[in-house]
């Protein structure tokens, strides 16, 4: 067999280590993008089912979360560009090829729609809050009258944005680590886990921890399954792909994903979880922060392998 | 009209002409290329092979590059040419994620910049800088459409190859072998 010893010749000092073209930027954005979902989506949620007596803090509280969230998410993605004066150049087009343009637009959508949500609670939360002006008075007074509507748009949105962290990896054919179908719901998994996780730890009311405990543990053992899924389809993919897997079944990789990610970010909190539904009490901040740092880690590893996978060189 | 070009790579010596002509011609700033030479060595010894390529831009049909970018500042124009517009450009590095070639660079003024098949040049009937100067004249340049254009004429009677054909891009270099 004619086995290739050596390709060289590509060497370019200035170009071969800037390939490597995102960097910290992406995996925070990610993060918080995928916390931002997952708050909005179970918020939405509770809403349409009407629950919103027994589920504050995933109603109204955690959603104070999340403009934050987004706005920081989104300077992240703006400190990413290369060429930054004209990132309004995004919104002069609507492509539907680009998950990317999907995304800017769903931000671009979601993020004042969660000021409008948090908004409309502020009362609730500073009773002798007062607004400026009128018009906001009544702009919030329309959000509270058509809340049900409004929360399944933000329901549908949520899961457009937390997919798309996915998706933003997964449309790339050239770097076979994320090119796989299942990273979209992964991410959107995963981006819920956290987001459930941060309620849980923000609410005071024990029922409610209850059952956004058993979401959660339901996220994580579906998000375990995504992952061995991911792998699976890998092992069973073409050179490339095999090549991408190893990085984490024995490769550079294999230490911090499955130490940090898996058992750290999941088994361990899943673990704590089951403990706390069946009586034992766990200091809740244990498998919140656990299960937040695990997240964050993925998406680093994510992004940091998927960049050293190509097709050639 | 479909432009390609075909690379002898029997003929090529590795010169690095080419990359030297594009840097002049395009105004590559200085450290950077859009084009550049690759030598491979395979085989075990005594039956040892190499193989010198000069690669860029494959300018593919099936291109990752101009799907993926949010703004449409990768486009298509004649002849299946993949171009940047500069000003278009939010230099995200989506197209340079999506390229299996890596043909794609961060230009130092932020936009993304690449191979352009010297579109200025051809339109005017020129050949590309690369291929006009290569003193093996190893490089042929034309229209795939035209069954007597210059790079018609080479891939008829040699056997010849692309790079990374499983990564789907349906590429328009080809390397003579």
């Amino acid at each position: 067999m004619k086995e290739e010893l050596f390709v060289s010749g590509r060497e370019i000092p200035n170009i071969d280590p800037f390939l490597h073209i995102w960097h910290w930027q992406i995996p925070i954005y990610l993060f918080l993008g995928g916390l931002a979902a997952g708050i909005l989506f179970f918020a939405a949620l509770f809403t349409v089912i009407g629950k919103e007596k027994e589920m504050t803090a995933t109603v109204k509280w955690g959603t104070f979360l999340v403009p934050g969230a987004l706005v920081l998410g989104l300077l992240m993605l703006f400190l990413d560009l290369k060429h930054q004066m004209f990132f309004w150049r995004l919104y002069t087009t609507i492509r539907m090829d680009s998950p990317m343009s999907w995304g800017a637009w769903v931000l671009m959508i979601i993020t004042p729609m969660s000021f409008l949500w948090v908004a409309s609670y502020l009362k609730e939360l500073v009773p002798e809050w007062k607004w400026k002006y009128k018009w906001i008075e009544s702009l919030l007074e329309w959000v509270e009258t058509n809340r049900r509507a409004i929360a399944w748009v933000m329901m549908a949105l949520a899961v457009i944005l937390g997919i798309y962290t996915g998706i933003l990896l997964s449309a790339f054919n050239a770097r076979p680590l994320w090119n796989n179908a299942i990273l979209g719901p992964l991410f959107m998994v995963s981006g819920m886990s956290t987001g459930v996780a941060t309620v849980m730890w923000m609410s005071k009311s024990h029922s409610e921890r209850r059952i956004l405990g058993s979401i959660d543990l339901l996220l994580i053992i579906v998000e375990l399954f995504f992952i061995t899924h991911m792998f699976m389809g890998m092992r069973a993919g073409s050179e490339v792909m095999i090549q991408a897997a190893d990085l984490f079944l024995g490769g550079q990789f294999t230490v911090s994903f499955w130490v940090f990610v898996i058992i750290l970010g999941l088994v361990f909190p899943a673990i704590l979880e089951v403990l706390e539904l069946i009586g034992y009490k766990i200091p809740i901040a244990i498998p919140v922060i656990l299960i937040l740092v695990g997240g964050l880690v993925f998406r680093f590893i994510m992004v940091e392998a998927g960049q050293i996978t190509r097709y050639l060189y | 009209m479909r432009y390609a070009m075909a690379i002898d790579t029997k003929k090529c010596v590795g010169c690095s002409d080419c990359v030297v002509a594009c840097q002049t011609e395009n105004n590559v700033p200085i450290g950077y290329c859009r084009d550049w030479v690759t030598e491979t060595v395979a085989g075990s010894y005594p039956n040892v092979e190499i193989e010198l390529r000069t690669e860029r831009c494959n300018h593919c049909d099936n291109s990752p590059c101009v799907r993926c970018c949010p703004t449409g500042a990768s486009h298509i124009v004649d002849g299946g040419v993949v171009l940047v517009t500069p000003e278009e450009c939010i230099g995200c590095g989506a197209c340079i994620q999506s390229c299996p070639y890596d043909a794609r660079y961060s230009h130092p003024d932020g936009y993304v910049d690449k191979c352009t098949f010297c579109n200025h040049r051809v339109i005017r009937g020129e050949q590309p800088a690369c291929v006009a100067v290569c003193p093996t004249k190893c490089m042929y340049f034309g229209d795939l459409d035209d069954p007597n254009s210059d790079v018609s004429n080479a891939l008829k009677n040699r056997k010849y190859k692309a790079l990374a054909p499983e990564a789907g891009t349906k590429p328009h270099i080809f390397y003579l072998i």
